[in-house]
């Protein structure tokens, strides 16, 4: 079985990356691009039965750090 | 009085923070990060500068789970005292000893210039050497130096003066132009910018060494 754990910014936490690419997206003829947050995406090959509980305590310990991000869980 | 320096899989700072020690007169041994334990009376612990396994993930966040990493929350906990710098101040952050995160700077740009910090307090054993409202140079060399926090911890920061060292001239979006903060027990100081490469006339400074003077001072009296 696989999950995969997406780690943002937390909403208010100013992304600068993020803002870099706005720019760039603007300077390529792209209008109208209001905000852009960069990511990441984990992707974790787990042994059959492994719990969402488990991975969100990976999340906590540390997938994310929940200072300034939080995390989605995808159970696949 | 007795310093261990911890060394990660990229350290690159380590043996400049020995020098500095040593300089100063402390008892200094290199502590390697699969170590369980630190050395025996150990008083202060130093998390040095560097890369520490390739900054994956996030800065410090792989050192901050390593095997010496539980052994000197420990020594911290009983008491002890640190010194995280640069990519040791990344790595207090993430074992939860300091509050707060240092994220990339504001201008995504890596920083690698001298810069003047404005200190803040005296009132702690890594400045007691100083005077508050002094002006010394240090050099910075990092990408992600920018340091964030919530409103109710920054508010803790300011209240209980501890925040040693701020930035005059902004460079990375610190919050507060915040170069460094201290522990509630002010034994921890984690800071961005390098003491340990302003000990020497050959550095181009010497505004260090009243950070490691006086903490040895402070910690060889103890």
């Amino acid at each position: 079985m696989k999950a995969r754990v997406h780690v943002m910014l937390k909403n208010g936490v100013l992304d600068p990356q993020g803002e870099a690419v706005r720019h760039a997206l603007g300077s390529l003829g792209f209008d109208g691009v209001e905000g852009v947050r960069q990511g990441k995406v984990i992707e974790l090959d787990l042994a059959d039965g492994t719990t969402e509980a488990t991975v969100k305590d990976m999340c906590e310990k540390l997938l994310a750090n929940t200072v300034i991000e939080s995390y989605r869980v995808e159970m696949l | 009085m007795r310093a261990a320096v911890i060394v990660f899989p990229g350290s690159n700072c380590d043996r400049d923070m020995a020098v500095a020690l040593e300089a100063a007169g402390a008892d200094v041994s290199m502590v390697w990060h699969k170590d369980a334990a630190l050395p025996e009376g150990v008083d202060l612990v130093a998390i040095p500068g560097g890369f520490s396994f390739g900054d994956y993930l996030r800065c410090g966040a792989i050192a901050a789970k390593s095997p010496i990493c539980k052994a000197v929350v420990a020594h911290v906990e009983r008491g002890g005292f640190a010194l995280g710098v640069c990519n040791g101040f990344q790595v207090l952050t993430e074992t939860g000893l300091l509050p707060g995160a240092l994220m990339r700077n504001a201008n995504l740009k890596f920083l690698c210039k001298t810069i003047d910090l404005k200190v803040e307090t005296s009132d702690s054993a890594f400045t007691e050497g100083y005077n508050a409202g002094d002006t010394v140079g240090f050099p910075i060399a990092h990408h992600d130096g920018n340091y964030t926090a919530d409103a109710d911890t920054l508010a803790q920061l300011e209240a209980e003066a501890r925040i040693p060292f701020r930035y005059v001239e902004n460079p990375n979006g610190s919050v507060a132009d915040i170069a460094g903060i201290l522990s509630e027990n002010r034994r921890v100081l984690g800071m961005m910018p390098h003491p340990e490469r302003a000990v020497d006339a050959g550095h181009g400074g010497t505004d260090g060494q009243a950070l490691f003077r006086g903490l040895v001072g402070q910690l060889t009296a103890a």
